[in-house]
């Protein structure tokens, strides 16, 4: 090791940053590729099906078929279409799904960045993402594709206050901006009891939802609306370009599913005391959650546009805000220390 | 984790108009287009409130509050009362017209009640940043309430006019504000008076942030040569907003340039002065010159707001407390007069008819003897003829002003309001002399009538034994600033 | 020359030609994105001098929402740039001349000794950026806070005073009242005679 380290010398630092993100990032990609085969089989089953089941054993090679068959596609550029912001588009798409990753800890000790400011820079890097959907649907030219990134671009914004005021909530219960501390703030005896879902019920909920919401996932997933309007923004992507929005699309939901882990669920923490914490908590829950997905996938019609927009900015975004009342009298409230409102509100 | 926070109680005026503003919001839901007279008594009430917790506030003392960004002394109080006094006048003669033209919504009260806020706001602010947050505020709901009636293309334009040149005027002062800031190194109106005073700051830094802190406070008063929204938004807008846009608004341009340059840059004085002065000339020239080629009563008396603006500036450029004094006296009796002025064109509206050209005062004696005599007294009080309040108002500006030594000033400014003299008196001959184009029957209500009487006879009180306002001016001023 | 040099030689020149862009771009969409671009680089400049909190925000609140619905707009519309443009020559004289007083007043005035750089106040109270401007926010200046927060609602009241109401002249598909249609209303059974046959 020592002998590595002074091989790169002064640029060791860099190096190891390096290092650690990629290993960050491959698994993520390979997770990526077999959540859809996950998709694909979850749902399959959901309607007695089988699902993909002959490249490999059981269908396991899939994924890797699939990307495969997209790396051998051609790129195709439509005519009047803004070369440059067109190849542009996807990349803009999976930057942030990737680099909302570098906040996230996965242990006690195991993040790439641990910054005071985290669970803002998660809140800002999520928020960039739909660049690459607008862009994308403008500089196709193709109708199809800038309706897509109209009803994506409104959709995520309007969805994305709802989730920054649950997280504003969670900020308040663990004072803590960085999520290492988020996470520590949610230990305690009480195991699973303690964790932020149960005082913030409402708004784990919502941000179960938004982030469905935000990742243009069904039953939200107007922005394809493969019955309306094809593909939505990205129909005119196809081979590697097409497979980067739909890594990032399925990047993101990963992300989702962690962020809600965390903020939540107490991340790496174990639902009872007499189990050790581990990773492996982290992951049982991200799997979770990702189920949820998946399921809610195989279960919701389609909901029509302005149903979507009164949910996010009717429904959700006003319970949000009274959920932030709640939650900042009972932190201030004489009566916090009640018996069992002082699992959660001490200090 | 520890609070720092000092007593919030002086400014529980400003808490209830915000607390009964947002109730007003959200009553309103629950009151449909028929009924919308009780958000007329909401809007009331709430000034009510207001004017109740401005009233039983400390008296006597300066008292801060917020970490001394607030600061409630005499001068607030006074213009804080006064201001919603006002407002109270404006909702009762908007209340027919703003019916009949679909404007008396839960919005247009909302609307005035957070423009009452910007001003009081502005009022009792002591920091750079909540004076500007206040203007802010004012010009925001102006520009809205402006803008209100979506189909006029006049008041569009009006509105879009208002909003270009406020914005620009924000910028002007913002960058004059950041400049002091830079030089003095703080944004409190008392550290900074404090640091000016000091004399260490380098002068050259201190003026260059001056200019356009003097620039942005013309445009905010309407002064030449920065006026030219005043007459578009006056004749564009609808003349219940007109009315409010005429009134309240000047005593919160006093109040801030009291705050600004009285309270803040006063050490600059043989700085600002000269400014104000040609700011004060070509107003009172222009103002009154252009006001005779008018037509149109709104953008007549639009011109004679200017010249009127010009007089105020006489008093603050005299820059001692008699001379504050006596311009707050001019507000104030600017303020009344200026009310009913345009309470009267309100009343000869009706649904339809705007009632706003000078033709439309021909004969006015015939059809209501009543309210020609009401315009007869805000003429001659406009034209400061003795003996009215105006007259008294010109008088105690102008013996400040002789007594900082502009005796051409004085010279200058009385020729221009004999001048003046001359538009003001054509309506008077317009409505005694002049047969009646129309045989209309005025439609009004019995409280608009009454408000107009008790306006007048304010006036006409004011006109007789205006020692009393004075005094409370002069009290103000003199409690407030040392 | 220092990394923190190097970063900041990198960030400015990326600023600076991207704001260039934002102007010069003969594409209204190009020049948004331009602008989201240079808002991305000021925020880098911030972090530089660790201030987190204000960096992160110019991203979450210009980039991730503000110019979000900014490009939504500029996409929709269609500008005709050549007509802008029609009268750029005729006015170029005369704005470049404006331009060129400009730059000479603020070289004078700048170059004068009271505009001396000052040195920068770094954070010694140990606690992070981001709590200490809270702190700051919701102690010192909780009045001027307060009143911006009522400055939103104002724009929120006038805005919808402004542009909502029903218009009159266009035809709308009101989906509650559709959805809410009973069997009864779509067909109407009417008892007719036979007809005659032929």
């Amino acid at each position: 090791m020592q002998a590595v380290i002074d091989f790169f010398g002064p640029l060791w630092p860099l190096v190891w940053t390096l290092l650690k993100i990629v290993v960050i990032v491959l698994p993520l990609l390979g997770a990526v590729a077999y959540l859809t085969l996950a998709e694909r089989k979850v749902i399959g089953y959901m309607q007695i099906r089988i699902g993909p089941n002959r490249v490999g054993p059981k269908g396991l090679l899939q994924p890797i078929a699939d990307a495969i068959k997209l790396l051998m596609k051609e790129i195709v550029v439509p005519t009047g279409a803004n070369k440059f912001l067109f190849v542009f588009a996807p990349v803009l798409a999976i930057m942030p799904a990737l680099a909302a990753w570098a906040v996230v800890p996965f242990g006690p000790d195991m993040v790439l960045a641990n910054v005071n400011a985290g669970l803002l820079y998660i809140m800002a890097i999520t928020s960039v993402g739909v660049y690459g959907v607008v862009i994308a649907g403008w500089a196709s030219n193709s109708k199809y594709a800038f309706l897509g990134a109209l009803r994506s671009a409104a959709q995520i914004v309007s969805y994305e206050i709802a989730m920054g005021f649950a997280l504003v909530t969670v900020l308040m219960m663990s004072h803590s901006l960085n999520l290492t501390d988020i996470v520590r703030a949610q230990e305690g005896p009480y195991g699973l009891l303690q964790w932020n879902w149960v005082p913030l019920l409402p708004m784990f909920i919502i941000y179960i939802i938004s982030g469905t919401a935000e990742t243009n996932r069904a039953p939200f997933d107007v922005a394809e609306g493969e019955s309306e309007i094809v593909a939505g923004f990205h129909v005119e992507y196809s081979g590697m370009a097409f497979a980067i929005f739909f890594l990032a699309e399925y990047a993101n939901m990963i992300l989702i599913a962690a962020l809600t882990s965390i903020m939540f669920m107490g991340g790496w923490l174990s639902p009872v005391s007499f189990i050790p914490n581990s990773i492996l908590w982290l992951f049982a829950k991200m799997a979770f959650v990702l189920f949820l997905f998946l399921w809610f996938r195989a279960t919701f019609p389609r909901y029509r546009y302005d149903q979507i927009m009164r949910l996010g900015w009717k429904v959700f975004i006003p319970l949000t805000l009274v959920w932030l009342v709640v939650v900042g009298v009972l932190m201030q409230a004489p009566f916090r220390s009640l018996p069992v409102l002082n699992i959660w509100f001490h200090g | 984790m520890n609070f720092v926070f000092s007593s919030i109680a002086p400014a529980l005026p400003e808490i209830v108009l915000l607390i009964s503003l947002s109730l007003l919001l959200l009553l309103d839901l629950w009151i449909n287009d028929e009924n919308r007279f009780y958000t007329y008594v909401l809007a009331q009430l709430a000034l009510i409130a207001t004017g109740f917790s401005v009233l039983t506030g400390e008296n006597g003392q300066i008292v801060t509050a917020f970490n001394g960004l607030f600061i409630s002394d005499a001068m607030a109080r006074t213009l804080n009362i006064f201001s919603v006094i006002t407002m109270g006048f404006v909702f009762a003669y908007s209340r027919l017209y703003s019916q009949d033209r679909g404007l008396f919504k839960g919005e247009f009260f909302v609307l005035m009640l957070f423009a009452l806020l910007g001003i009081m706001v502005m009022i009792s602010a002591n920091h750079f940043l909540v004076l500007y947050l206040g203007l802010e505020m004012l010009a925001l709901a102006q520009c809205a309430l402006i803008a209100l009636q979506r189909d006029s293309k006049k008041a569009t334009e009006a509105a879009m006019k208002y909003f270009v040149l406020s914005a620009l005027a924000s910028g002007l002062l913002l960058y004059g504000l950041s400049m002091l800031y830079g030089a003095t190194g703080s944004l409190l109106i008392p550290e900074v008076a404090n640091a000016i005073a000091a004399n260490t700051i380098d002068p050259a830094i201190l003026v260059f942030g001056l200019v356009f802190v003097v620039a942005g406070l013309g445009f905010k008063l309407g002064a030449v040569p920065f006026h030219m929204w005043i007459p578009d938004v006056y004749e564009g807008s609808p003349t219940s907003v007109t009315l409010f846009v005429a009134s309240v608004p000047k005593i919160a341009a006093f109040a801030f340039i009291m705050r600004l340059l009285v309270g803040a840059l006063g050490a600059l004085v043989n700085d600002w002065q000269p400014m104000l002065v040609i700011m004060a000339v070509l107003s009172i020239g222009l103002g009154n010159i252009v006001a005779i080629a008018q037509t149109n009563i709104k953008r007549m008396l639009a011109f004679s707001t200017i010249s009127h603006m010009g007089y105020l500036i006489l008093g603050i450029l005299s820059a001692n407390n008699a001379g504050y004094a006596a311009s707050m006296f001019y507000v104030a009796s600017y303020v009344i007069i200026s009310v009913a002025a345009f309470g009267i064109v309100l009343l000869l509206s009706r649904h339809g008819f705007e009632g706003d050209r000078l033709d439309d005062f021909k004969g006015l004696n015939n059809r209501s003897p009543w309210i020609a005599f009401m315009m007869l007294l805000v003429m001659v009080s406009m034209a400061g003829i003795p003996p009215s309040v105006g007259f008294f108002a010109k008088l105690s500006v102008l013996s400040a002003v002789l007594d900082a030594g502009y005796t051409w000033l004085v010279v200058y400014a009385v020729i221009f309001s004999l001048i003046g003299a001359f538009y003001y008196l054509r309506i008077i001959k317009l409505m005694y002399m002049d047969d009646p184009v129309g045989e209309e029957k005025l439609v009004t209500e019995p409280d608009h009538l009454i408000l107009i009487g008790l306006n007048g006879l304010v006036i006409f009180i004011l006109g007789i034994v205006p020692q009393s306002l004075i005094d409370l001016c002069f009290n103000s001023i003199a409690h407030s600033f040392r | 020359m220092t990394s923190a040099v190097m970063l900041f030689t990198v960030f400015a020149v990326i600023l600076v030609i991207s704001a260039l862009g934002v102007i010069t771009a003969r594409n209204p969409v190009h020049a948004a994105l331009f602008l989201v671009l240079s808002f991305f680089t000021g925020s880098a400049l911030w972090m530089m001098l660790e201030a987190e909190f204000l960096a992160i925000t110019l991203v979450l609140v210009y980039v991730g929402a503000v110019m979000v619905l900014f490009l939504f707009v500029v996409m929709m519309l269609n500008i005709d740039l050549d007509r802008l443009r029609e009268g750029f020559w005729k006015h170029l004289p005369l704005g470049a001349g404006v331009a060129l007083l400009m730059v000479v007043e603020m070289i004078l005035v700048v170059s004068s000794k009271q505009f001396a750089t000052m040195t920068s106040v770094s954070n010694t109270t140990g606690v992070s950026n981001t709590q200490e401007l809270g702190l700051l926010l919701y102690n010192q200046y909780v009045y001027p806070f307060e009143l911006a927060a009522a400055m939103l609602l104002l724009a929120i009241v006038a805005a919808i005073a402004l542009t909502h109401r029903r218009r009159k002249d266009s035809r709308y598909v009101d989906p509650a009242f559709q959805v809410s249609v009973k069997a009864s209303q779509r067909i109407k059974i009417i008892k007719m005679p036979a007809e005659k046959d032929l």
